[in-house]
């Protein structure tokens, strides 16, 4: 079984009780229409499972299949320095058929950001590079496709439609 | 599958309508040979645009990605046209199969390459190979652990 490399750490963007039992980690493409399925499902399993859940998001864009999966990316990245990662990656994937860049800037506005603050954001290279590092960790991972998910470092390869996903993640 | 630590048979194939590959023009370099049983069916898009997103790990490591099937030459312009490849696609088209039958990953029951992989270091020796179910895309970490180890030995 793979195991998650690097495993969680600050660079990460978390989600729920940081010491919850049980820390899924999705690498996901805001471009590819599973994990467009895949969000709301992660949704209502966090809202299930409560502090019992740490949810993790890491990049990984198929960017030759998906042309707009890369800025998508970097958006969400450029977002976080306002403190506004998972508001940013939420209203992408609420919006994936329309994701280029005049939407990506739309949607930094519509939830407070301070746009000017963001499209300079945006250009710089360190949030560039965490999308690359993140597709990096994916491939040494074993990632082979998205959405991947890791359940307390483990690779999961089992169905995650909700209810099935749901059964799995109460037994841990 | 040939075994690790020999030498990796040479051959040449085309990669599009009128250019040939020959493995051993390739010695300097790390070679990715990735053996997959058919243009558009889906594990194989998969498995091929990841490579795809990965060359840039590969190149890093002076390595370079050839992926073989037995569709023609023609079917390859077109399947990586509409895949956006980077990388080339080999045919093993005539003797069908051939090459794949010289690595010992041919599938004579359905007439196509098995989904196998090897990684050929700078001096055209076997270094890493991994036979995966035909139905699973295997990633590409076994790939790139595969050339950490021979940069590793190296040192």
């Amino acid at each position: 079984m793979s195991k998650i490399k690097p495993p969680v750490n600050s660079k990460d963007h978390c989600q729920g009780n940081a010491s919850a039992p049980i820390e899924l980690v999705e690498f996901g493409d805001y471009q590819c229409p599973h994990c467009g399925r895949a969000y709301p499902i992660i949704k209502s399993i966090q809202k299930k499972l409560g502090n019992k859940l740490k949810f993790v998001f890491r990049n990984f864009p198929l960017a030759e299949a998906h042309p707009y999966a890369t800025h998508a990316a970097i958006a969400a990245e450029a977002a976080s320095a306002q403190n506004k990662f998972w508001e940013m990656h939420d209203i992408i994937f609420e919006n994936q058929d329309r994701l280029d860049d005049p939407h990506l800037v739309h949607y930094a506005e519509k939830i407070g950001l301070n746009v000017a603050k963001f499209k300079t954001d945006f250009e710089k290279p360190e949030f560039a590079e965490k999308v690359e590092n993140d597709f990096e960790s994916g491939i040494r991972s074993g990632v082979n496709g998205t959405p991947s998910f890791f359940i307390n470092g483990q690779k999961y390869n089992g169905d995650w439609e909700e209810t099935h996903f749901l059964l799995y993640l109460e037994t841990l | 599958m040939l075994a690790v630590g020999t030498l990796a048979p040479d051959f040449s194939l085309f990669t599009t309508p009128d250019q040939q590959i020959q493995l051993s023009q390739l010695k300097g370099k790390k070679v990715i040979l990735a053996f997959y049983p058919a243009d558009w069916s889906p594990v194989c898009g998969d498995q091929m645009a990841l490579y795809n997103e990965t060359l840039k790990l590969f190149h890093k490591q002076n390595a370079e990605l050839l992926g073989i099937s037995v569709d023609s030459k023609w079917c390859h312009l077109a399947f990586s046209l509409d895949r956006k490849f980077h990388f080339p696609l080999l045919a093993d088209f005539e003797p069908k199969g051939a090459i794949a039958k010289l690595y010992d990953v041919y599938d004579e029951q359905e007439g196509e390459c098995q989904r196998a992989l090897y990684v050929i270091d700078e001096d055209g020796i076997i270094r890493w190979n991994y036979l995966s179910p035909v139905g699973i895309n295997p990633g590409a970490d076994g790939i790139l652990d595969a050339l950490d180890a021979i940069n590793n030995a190296k040192k």
